[in-house]
């Protein structure tokens, strides 16, 4: 219901400013602080669908879509079963409230999105975007995205979140309006330049090699995996060949025909079990690979915060030369070498009202600067505050789910293990009645 | 046999120690202790006169001469090790043969200290030069009439050729896919190790893994061990075999070749040597007696030793799963699961650590 009535208030209102806050989160009374949207809402990416259509450039394209549904948790708790609320997203729209959010939350580890081309294929695993089992592993994806974003304790917040939750039509337009695009421009030009931090902030800087080593870590881990898996597959596979030449030996034999005959059955099925088997797997190395993006986000998190201090250490050094030029000029005294010491010295200084013209322009960027440099060290100290919070969070998760991660494929490899003895003891008996 | 020694760089000999053990069918044998030398050129010099012997006889093979480098693992000590198996075989068989172990080239070949001699004593090579000629003429000419049973056999030996080398060529292939998945495998279970370092709380689950990847490539090396030691030479001795069965259907046939031309000679007057045509006809009753005594006793034994085979490969393979299985449900990770959670913990628990009993 609280949902239902944040709709209608949004329907009504002409304004949607009056629910936005500065900072893009929602101001509803209705969201108490700190609850998170997760808990207030049930959100799930339930189907995936093809659809044909012209795209921006009117060339006609096949792409997947996905169904995203929501449903309000007072009433599933109050009993009740509603249908839920859905609409139909598509990959590059998660991607545009990715986009936004980045850039709206500069000091946020924002979760990453299934990947978007298929890397670590192992042979046999189709590496095509419209494969079933690749659209199928999205799906889990994007609803394992839209769960984290909607249960963390600052980006459940926001508001092009809910509307993308809940606003079919006119939601990328919402998104383009609020300007983020320009931002994320500016601040990429500016985080492709190469620039050196004099004060680098210990922890975060620790923290970017820690992210560089993860994501190494990871790839490497990923890579060796996608080997074995090959390799595995041959190995089951070349067993069929068993199944063939049995049948055919068991066809010439009297006494051993069906012992052989038996046993060649069982060893195509060995053949045919490691299908099912890698497709399991293939969860596994999701995960890993989600942690392997996570990497990234962690890195640009730091890197922005190194911006931020590298344009406070710009600010800061802006301020105190402007401050020697008011103390050169006041004073008459040129304390270091400078071209107008030297036109000074050379070709005498200039008229008194000139100079005072200048002194006056002087003080008045001197405070500008002042405060400029009083926002950029608060903006920097915030920054690194809220990152490193969201990084302790980040730690905890990546913690805990990482071991469940290899929990769960320490079951795998358990469960494929007591596949294998059924059918190698299976084997043995058609052996046995040779 | 027991064991060999090496003599230079090409001739390996084969030290034979019998004792009181050995028993042969026959009590020709006194039980007394022999030690002999014997090269590999000794086994080829008894095998053929087995052969000539008793060519109706099915000899379990030798081992080849010479093998391609391809099949062989390491040349040398492994290579030698199976050639030393392989002959002990070859001869454990013939001890077994009610027939052949009481053969008089075979007592020698057990108890003479210098073979030397007696190999000089046999058919000269100009004689078994005719006989081969023989032979392919014989071969050109064909077979009046082959009893129904021998041409099912000859189906039956070439049929089973074929599913031996079959049966061989995938088992090699089998280990071939073994040996790079536990390749794979040991570039794996590093990378785990490797992260670790960097870690602090997933440092111990991270290392579990890694060390249960360790473990998994060691026993799929077992696994190819056991598989080169038991499935591939008894595959190879029966893909030999089947080449003997073959030399045995064709001397076979060669007998009744023989003793065809002679009795048409006869029947056409040519020739009025009714004595050899009865020998000779004598010969092939002989033969396919001999023969058929043979085959039953042969299916017998091959079915024994296949069947041993691929049940010892099915036991070793449960064995393997067993072995990977258990080592992936450690103690570390059980307790790795209490500090996340009680009930994943619990989960695991049921899971994986009770059908194990961990």
């Amino acid at each position: 219901r609280m949902a239902e009535d944040v709709k209608e208030e949004s329907v009504t209102s002409n304004d949607e400013s009056d629910l936005a806050a500065s900072d893009g989160s929602l101001n509803n009374t209705m969201l108490t602080e700190g609850s998170c949207l997760l808990r207030r809402m049930e959100i799930s990416v339930a189907e995936a669908e093809k659809r044909s259509g012209k795209n921006a450039v009117s060339i006609q394209e096949t792409y997947t879509v996905y169904l995203v549904e929501t449903r309000p948790m007072d009433a599933i708790a109050e009993g009740h079963n509603p249908p839920p609320d859905s609409l139909w997203r598509r990959y590059s729209e998660f991607e545009l409230l990715r986009n936004y959010l980045i850039v709206t939350y500069p000091y946020i580890v924002v979760p990453p999105l299934p990947e978007k081309r298929a890397e670590f294929v192992w042979h046999k695993l189709s590496a095509d975007n419209m494969d079933p089992d690749f659209v199928e592993r999205r799906r889990i994806g994007l609803e394992n995205f839209l769960l984290r974003v909607a249960s963390h304790p600052v980006l459940s917040n926001n508001e092009m979140l809910y509307h993308f939750l809940t606003k079919e039509h006119g939601w990328k337009e919402m998104v383009y309006e609020t300007g983020f695009q320009a931002k994320a421009d500016s601040r990429l030009r500016a985080l492709s330049a190469t620039f050196r931090v004099r004060s680098p902030h210990k922890r975060l800087v620790e923290m970017k090699h820690y992210s560089d080593g993860l994501q190494s870590h990871t790839s490497q881990l990923l890579r060796a995996r996608t080997r074995v898996a090959d390799r595995l597959y041959a190995v089951y596979k070349v067993h069929g060949n068993y199944g063939r030449v049995f049948s055919e030996w068991s066809a010439i034999e009297k006494e051993m025909g069906d012992g052989l005959q038996s046993a060649g059955h069982h060893m195509d099925a060995y053949a045919a079990s490691v299908d099912d088997i890698l497709e399991e797997e293939e969860h596994y190395a999701d995960q890993l690979k989600e942690y392997l993006s996570y990497a990234e986000a962690v890195r640009a998190v730091c890197r922005k915060h190194e911006l931020s201090q590298f344009e406070l250490e710009m600010a800061s050094q802006d301020l105190i030369s402007k401050k020697q030029q008011r103390e050169e000029l006041a004073t008459g005294i040129v304390r270091t070498f400078s071209l107008k010491g030297m036109t000074n010295k050379l070709f005498g200084q200039e008229a008194p009202e000139q100079r005072d013209a200048k002194l006056n322009l002087l003080e008045e960027l001197i405070a500008e600067g002042e405060e400029t440099v009083k926002e950029k060290t608060a903006e920097c100290d915030e920054h690194a505050e809220k990152a490193w919070a969201d990084i302790v969070r980040f730690k905890d998760q990546k913690d805990k789910d990482l071991q469940e991660a290899l929990i769960n494929y320490a079951l795998m490899q358990i469960s494929m293990c007591k596949k294998g003895i059924q059918v190698w003891s299976n084997a043995k008996e058609c052996f046995l009645k040779m | 046999m027991n064991n060999y020694q090496q003599n230079g760089d090409d001739f390996f000999l084969y030290v034979l120690n019998q004792n009181e053990h050995i028993k042969t069918t026959c009590s020709e044998f006194d039980s007394s202790e022999y030690e002999v030398r014997r090269r590999y050129q000794d086994f080829l010099w008894l095998k053929s006169r087995l052969e000539e012997n008793y060519p109706t006889l099915i000899i379990h093979p030798l081992p080849e001469k010479f093998v391609m480098k391809s099949m062989v693992e390491r040349f040398n000590d492994d290579f030698i090790e199976t050639r030393r198996k392989a002959l002990h075989r070859f001869l454990n068989r013939i001890t077994e043969h009610p027939i052949l172990s009481c053969s008089h080239h075979f007592k020698v070949f057990l108890t003479e200290e210098e073979l030397a001699p007696h190999r000089k004593l046999g058919p000269g090579f100009l004689s078994r030069m005719s006989e081969t000629m023989r032979a392919m003429a014989n071969s050109v000419r064909g077979l009046r009439s082959k009893l129904e049973e021998f041409a099912v056999m000859q189906a039956y030996v070439d049929d089973f050729s074929n599913k031996m080398c079959s049966v061989d060529k995938v088992t090699h292939r089998i280990i071939k896919e073994h040996r790079e998945y536990m390749d794979e495998l040991k570039q794996y279970g590093p990378t785990y190790f490797q992260w670790a370092e960097s870690e602090e709380l997933l440092a111990e689950p991270l290392k579990g893994v890694g060390s249960c990847v360790e473990r998994c490539s060691k026993e799929t090396e077992e696994q190819i061990q056991h598989l080169s030691e038991v499935l591939v030479p008894t595959l190879h001795e029966y893909v030999l075999c089947a080449d003997t069965l073959k030399a045995v259907m064709r001397r076979r046939d060669n007998i009744q070749a023989e003793f065809e031309a002679k009795n048409e000679a006869l029947a056409s007057r040519t020739t009025d040597k009714e004595m050899e045509v009865d020998d000779l006809a004598d010969r092939v009753e002989q033969a396919n007696n001999a023969l058929r005594g043979d085959w039953s006793r042969w299916r017998t034994s091959m079915r024994a030793d296949l069947k041993s085979a691929f049940i010892s490969t099915a036991a070793k393979n449960v064995d393997y799963y067993e072995k990977v299985s258990l080592t992936y449900c450690p103690s570390s990770l059980y307790a790795v699961c209490l500090q996340t959670s009680r009930t994943l913990a619990s989960w695991f628990f049921r899971a994986a650590v009770l059908p194990h009993r961990c």
